[in-house]
């Protein structure tokens, strides 16, 4: 369970989250939607207590990340992964070290046993024989899926997914949808995903929840968020360039 | 136009109290990490090759070109005076003392600490030291104590053996133009030196070590801004290494001064 209870934060006067709530119960995946630049990636990254919150606090299993201790911290860490929007591959380690980093870390386990582990998880986005290739030699979108085998390679309990189809072929995308769902249906993980893909959105979520000015204004299962009366998520969702978001903010006139 | 001087001034103190307060934090949680196990030897090693081993050329050079200068320039005024065999053992105690502690730390300071900005530096941009948190590793164990440690190891060694090729620079010159012979040069050398000439140096050359260290991470690790960013610290990291490796000289030089006259 992850409990999210009025947070804000800023920087240099931007206020970026502002008093925002939001719960994602165990097991369950959460979408989160919201217009490029809204705060999306900064809530994510207080999850994992990368960003300490100006106000608010956030709980995963009822304690609260931002008051743990360095060793609380550390076990907390190992029970969720994060996939960052560009990867964060290290660039000093070939794929196979990236995707077992953790093991490599925090575990006795040989490095055949690793090397193992770590393909079984590229297998699983769709990626083999290019375990001895450097992060520079990859596309983009393996970079992508790369850093996505690097979350699901610790078999976290909650993975935090930031537009992990975004800059993937539609065939690729699909079966990155595919994973995210066997991962909730058979491995019961709890998930939050960021994405711009309303199509993969209606596919993946239990829930999504819409981010506009800092705060969850709409939460809902995809039905709702479809069949929605109010009119700014009506305007994302369809991706329409005229409407109240657009007119509040003064784009694209 | 007046109260405009003094936010300038007070965002000026403030930021260089920042930074300051910055190095100290990084400082005390580096001894802490380094101290606490598990200890990585592997990437201590590793990084104690980039900075030693791969300085050697550089420091073979400089070096004993610092030597064959120091010898020539000393000898212009010492056959002056007729006591060119003086040159040796001015040339051992400016090189030991003086010279080759702060002439290594600054090549170090240059060719390992810019990489080490750089390489932190954009690692940070690409939230590699983000990823390396929530990985559960803390970057400061991972990234910093290996550079610290290599670096107080590997420095008082480079200076050691840029002293040696430095006195070879000289001693080629006195023996080779200046007629000196070889034995006698020798003899000066080393009456000239004391113990505590060789430990005053290597000990200066141990405290640049660390301050190139920290130094240089901190400024990666506080890179704001993309590619300009990472020049930026790059540029910053070089020139604080420098400042605070003068400085740091001129401080122990003197305290040295008092306590061992
Ligand atoms: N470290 C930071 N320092 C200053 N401002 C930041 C920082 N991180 C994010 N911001 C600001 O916070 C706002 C939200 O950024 P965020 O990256 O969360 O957007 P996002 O919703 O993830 O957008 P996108 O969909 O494009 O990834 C932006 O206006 C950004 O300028
Ligand atoms: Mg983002």
């Amino acid at each position: 369970m992850i409990k999210i209870q009025e947070l804000s934060k800023s920087f240099n006067h931007n206020l970026v989250l502002n008093n925002l709530s939001l719960n994602v119960p165990s097991g369950q995946t959460c979408v989160i939607i919201g217009r490029s630049g809204c705060g999306k990636s900064v809530l994510l990254k207080h999850i994992v207590g990368l960003l300490s919150p100006d106000s608010g606090r956030v709980l995963v299993e009822d304690r609260e990340v931002g008051r743990l201790k360095e060793l609380e911290l550390v076990a907390l860490r190992s029970k969720i992964s994060m996939v960052f929007q560009g990867g964060a591959l290290f660039d000093s380690m070939n794929v196979i070290e990236n995707v077992g980093f953790s093991l490599i870390e925090h575990t006795k386990m040989s490095f055949s046993e690793i090397s193992a582990r770590a393909k079984e998880s590229l297998a699983l986005v769709g990626l083999t024989g290019i375990g001895n290739l450097m992060p520079s030699e990859l596309s983009g979108g393996m970079k992508k899926r790369v850093a996505l085998a690097r979350a699901i390679c610790i078999k976290p309990e909650i993975i935090l997914y930031d537009e992990p189809t975004t800059g993937v072929d539609p065939i690729t995308g699909d079966s990155i949808d595919e994973l995210i769902r066997s991962l909730h249906d058979k491995l019961k993980v709890t998930s939050i995903v960021v994405t711009h893909d309303m199509k993969s959105a209606y596919h993946i979520a239990d829930k999504i929840a819409m981010m506009y000015k800092g705060k969850i204004i709409l939460e809902g299962t995809p039905e709702q968020i479809q069949s929605t009366s109010d009119p700014v998520v009506h305007q994302f969702i369809n991706g329409l360039s005229k409407g109240p978001i657009t007119e509040a903010d003064g784009s694209f006139k | 136009m007046l109260t405009k001087f003094f936010i300038e001034l007070g965002r000026r103190i403030l930021s260089f109290m920042y930074f300051f307060g910055g190095l100290a934090s990084l400082s005390g949680q580096t001894v802490y990490q380094a101290l606490k196990p598990p200890y990585n030897n592997y990437r201590i090693f590793e990084q104690a090759k980039k900075a030693g081993y791969e300085s050697l050329p550089i420091v073979s050079v400089v070096a004993l070109f610092i030597g064959v200068i120091f010898a020539l320039q000393f000898g212009y005024f010492m056959q002056q005076i007729g006591s060119e065999m003086y040159i040796a053992s001015l040339v051992a105690l400016a090189i030991v003392r003086e010279l080759g502690p702060v002439i290594t730390a600054l090549i170090v300071a240059g060719r390992v600490g810019a990489a080490n900005t750089a390489e932190l530096g954009s690692m940070q941009v690409t939230e590699q030291i983000d990823a390396l948190e929530t990985l559960a590793t803390n970057p400061i164990k991972y990234l910093v104590v290996p550079r610290f440690v290599a670096l107080s190891l590997m420095l008082p060694l480079l200076t050691i053996y840029g002293n040696l090729i430095g006195v070879l620079g000289s001693y080629t010159i006195c023996v080779a133009k200046l007629g000196i012979t070889s034995s006698m040069y020798l003899h000066m050398t080393f009456s000239a030196l004391r113990y505590k000439d060789l430990f005053t140096g290597l000990f200066k050359s141990w405290i640049f070590g660390m301050v190139i260290a920290l130094v240089s991470c901190h400024e990666g690790f506080n890179v704001q801004g993309g590619a300009v960013g990472v020049g930026k610290a790059t540029t910053r990291s070089v020139v604080f290494s420098f400042l605070m490796i003068i400085a740091a000289d001129c401080f122990f030089t003197a305290l040295f001064y008092f306590i061992f006259p």
